[in-house]
C-alpha cells in the first residue's frame, strides 16, 4: 500500500511539473498543452467513435503480431536450442538480421507489402520475433540435464522430452520474453502508422492531428493512451505469468 | 529366488578413463542389495548404465522385467516444479488412462504418507518430503527394480533416517527390487539385504557381503547390534577407510562432466 501511494505521489509531481512547463512563457504557446487540458481533451476522444476505432485497430495489430511473433519464434527457438548443428547453421544470419531496426525495414515492407495493415504487422513481428526468439533458446540450454534423465528413465522419448518435459520447462522465459516483445511491438506498431502513411491507428491520428489542424492537444491524447496501452499489455503479461508460473 | 537384474562383466570408460572395470553381480527378486564404495569410485556410472542412461563400453545388464525406476540424490532438480505432486507421480503413467493414473498414484502417495499434499508443487514441501514424492513417483510406475542413487545424502539425519524406515516398511509391504547406491556404509548395512562393496576407481566387486539381520530393523537397536557393528568394520575395511586416497581427483571430475554431458546429447 505504501509502494501504491508513494507511486500515486510520482505520478502527480510528474503532472504538477508538466502542467507548471505547459504554461510557463517559456515554451511557445500552445507546443505543449498541460495535462489539464489533454485530459479534458482525452475525455472528449474516448467518447469519439473514430478515436475508438482507431485504438482498437492499433490494439489489434498488436495482439496479431505478438500471436504471430509468438507461433514462429517458440517453435524456431525449440529447434535451434535443441539442435547445435541447426543452430550453428544460421548463427551468422541471426547476428546480422536481429539488429536491424524494423523502422529501416519500412521502405522495403512498403514496396513489397503495400500501404495496408500486412505492413506494420509484417514489421512489429521482425521486432517482436527476437526477444521471444533468444529467451526460448537460452531456456533450453538452461533445461535441467537431471529433468531430462529422469524422463528418460520413465521411458518419455525425444519428442516427449521435447514438449513434456524443455517447454514447460522453458515457459517461464519464454513469457518474460513475450512480455518483452509486447512493448516492442507496440513501439513498432505506432512508429510505422505514423511514418509509413497508414490509414487507421494511434499513431495516423497522432499524425493527423499534429499534420493538420496542428492540435497538440490531441497529439498528447495519443501519446498517453499509447502509454496507457503499453502498461496494460506489460502488467497483464505479468500477471499471467504470476498466475500460471509460479515456480 | 530368481534373479532380477543380472550384470555381467559391464565395464565402462570415458575417453581412457576407467570408470567401471568388469562387474558381475545379480540382484534377487524382492532383494534390497547396497552397492557401497568410496565416493568417485563409478557408482553413477554404474546406476546410470543399469538404467540405460548411457550405454556401457562392455558388458551386458539384463532387467527381468519391463522397467525399472530411478530415485536420484537431487530431488529438487528431479521434480518437475510446474507440476503437482500427483502430477509428478503420474508423470511416468502416461500410456494408462486417465481414471488408472489418478487411482495408482493416490495410492502411491499413500504408502509414503503424503496423500495430504497431492495438489500442492513441490517447491512447496521440505526435502524429505520431496524425496518421498520422488520414491511415491517411482513406485506408482511398479517397476522390476527400483534404483536409488545416493537418495537420502541431501535430507537431514532425522530425516534420513525416517526415510531409510520409510524405504524398508514400502519394500516389504510391496516386495520390490531395490539396488541402492551409497557412499555410506552404516546405510548400506542397515537397509541391505546384501552389501556389494566396490574399489575405488575403476570399480571393481570387492566384495559381495550377506547381511545377518533380522528383517526387522530398528534405528536404535539395529545400529547397537553386535552383527551390524561388525559388518560396518568389515566393510570399512574393505573400503579402506582412512588410509591413502586412491582417487585421481582431476581425472574424476572431467570423467563426470562427459558424462553428463553424454547424456544430454544423446
Amino acid at each position: 500500500m505504501r509502494a501504491f501511494t508513494r507511486g500515486l505521489i510520482g505520478i502527480a509531481v510528474f503532472l504538477a511539473l508538466w502542467e507548471l512547463l505547459g504554461r510557463s512563457p517559456l515554451l511557445p504557446a500552445d507546443a505543449l498543452p498541460p495535462p489539464s487540458l489533454v485530459f479534458g481533451e482525452l475525455v472528449a476522444q474516448l467518447t469519439s467513435p473514430e478515436f475508438i476505432s482507431h485504438v482498437v485497430a492499433t490494439v489489434l495489430a498488436v495482439l496479431i503480431a505478438i500471436a504471430i511473433a509468438i507461433a514462429i519464434a517458440v517453435p524456431s527457438g525449440l529447434v535451434l536450442g535443441s539442435i547445435p548443428a541447426v543452430r550453428h547453421a544460421t548463427r551468422a544470419v541471426i547476428e546480422f538480421l536481429r539488429p536491424i531496426p524494423s523502422v529501416a525495414l519500412i521502405p522495403l515492407a512498403l514496396v513489397v507489402l503495400g500501404f495496408g495493415p500486412e505492413t506494420k504487422i509484417t514489421l512489429a513481428v521482425y521486432a517482436a520475433l527476437w526477444p521471444i526468439l533468444f529467451n526460448t533458446i537460452y531456456a533450453l540450454d538452461e533445461l535441467d540435464p537431471l529433468l531430462v534423465e529422469t524422463s528418460r528413465v520413465f521411458g518419455t522419448g525425444r519428442v516427449g522430452v521435447l514438449f513434456r518435459v524443455a517447454l514447460p520447462s522453458a515457459l517461464p522465459f519464454v513469457l518474460t520474453g513475450i512480455r518483452l516483445a509486447a512493448t516492442t511491438a507496440l513501439i513498432v506498431m505506432v512508429s510505422v502508422e505514423l511514418m509509413a502513411g497508414s490509414q487507421i491507428g494511434l499513431g495516423y491520428f497522432i499524425m493527423e492531428a499534429r499534420s493538420g489542424p496542428g492540435r497538440m492537444d490531441q497529439v498528447l491524447v495519443g501519446t498517453v493512451v499509447a502509454g496507457a496501452i503499453g502498461v496494460l499489455l506489460n502488467s497483464g503479461l505479468e500477471r499471467v505469468r504470476r498466475r500460471w508460473v509460479a515456480w | 529366488m530368481s534373479n532380477m537384474l543380472e550384470v555381467a562383466d559391464l565395464g565402462h570408460t570415458y575417453g581412457d578413463y576407467e570408470a567401471i572395470g568388469g562387474l558381475t553381480f545379480n540382484v534377487r527378486a524382492g532383494e534390497l542389495v547396497c552397492v557401497v564404495g568410496p565416493s568417485g569410485c563409478g557408482k553413477s556410472t554404474l546406476l546410470r548404465t543399469i538404467s540405460g542412461l548411457i550405454a556401457p563400453s562392455r558388458g551386458d545388464v539384463s532387467l527381468h522385467g519391463s522397467h525399472l525406476a530411478v530415485v536420484f540424490q537431487d530431488y529438487q532438480r528431479s521434480l518437475f516444479p510446474w507440476l503437482t505432486v500427483q502430477g509428478n507421480v503420474e508423470f511416468p503413467l502416461r500410456s494408462l488412462p486417465r481414471a488408472e493414473r489418478r487411482s495408482r498414484a493416490a495410492e502411491a502417495l499413500a504408502w509414503v504418507g503424503l496423500s495430504a499434499a497431492a495438489k500442492k508443487r513441490p517447491w512447496q514441501l521440505s526435502g524429505g518430503m520431496q524425496q518421498r514424492v520422488a520414491i511415491a513417483r517411482a513406485l506408482a510406475y511398479r517397476p522390476a527394480l527400483l534404483l536409488m542413487d545416493e537418495p537420502f545424502a541431501s535430507v537431514d539425519a532425522q530425516t534420513r533416517f525416517e526415510l531409510e524406515d520409510l524405504l524398508l516398511r514400502v519394500r516389504r509391504e510391496h516386495d520390490t527390487t531395490v539396488l541402492v547406491v551409497t557412499h555410506d556404509i552404516d546405510e548400506s548395512v542397515y537397509l541391505g539385504d546384501r552389501i556389494l562393496v566396490l574399489s575405488g576407481s575403476p570399480a571393481k566387486l570387492v566384495a559381495d557381503l550377506e547381511v545377518p539381520l533380522p528383517a526387522e530393523r530398528d534405528q536404535v537397536t539395529t545400529r547397537t547390534d553386535e552383527a551390524f557393528v561388525a559388518l560396518r568394520s568389515k566393510v570399512a575395511r574393505l573400503l579402506n577407510v582412512g588410509g591413502k586416497p586412491t582417487l585421481d581427483v582431476d581425472k574424476w571430475a572431467a570423467a563426470e562432466r562427459e558424462s553428463l554431458s553424454e547424456t544430454v546429447s544423446s
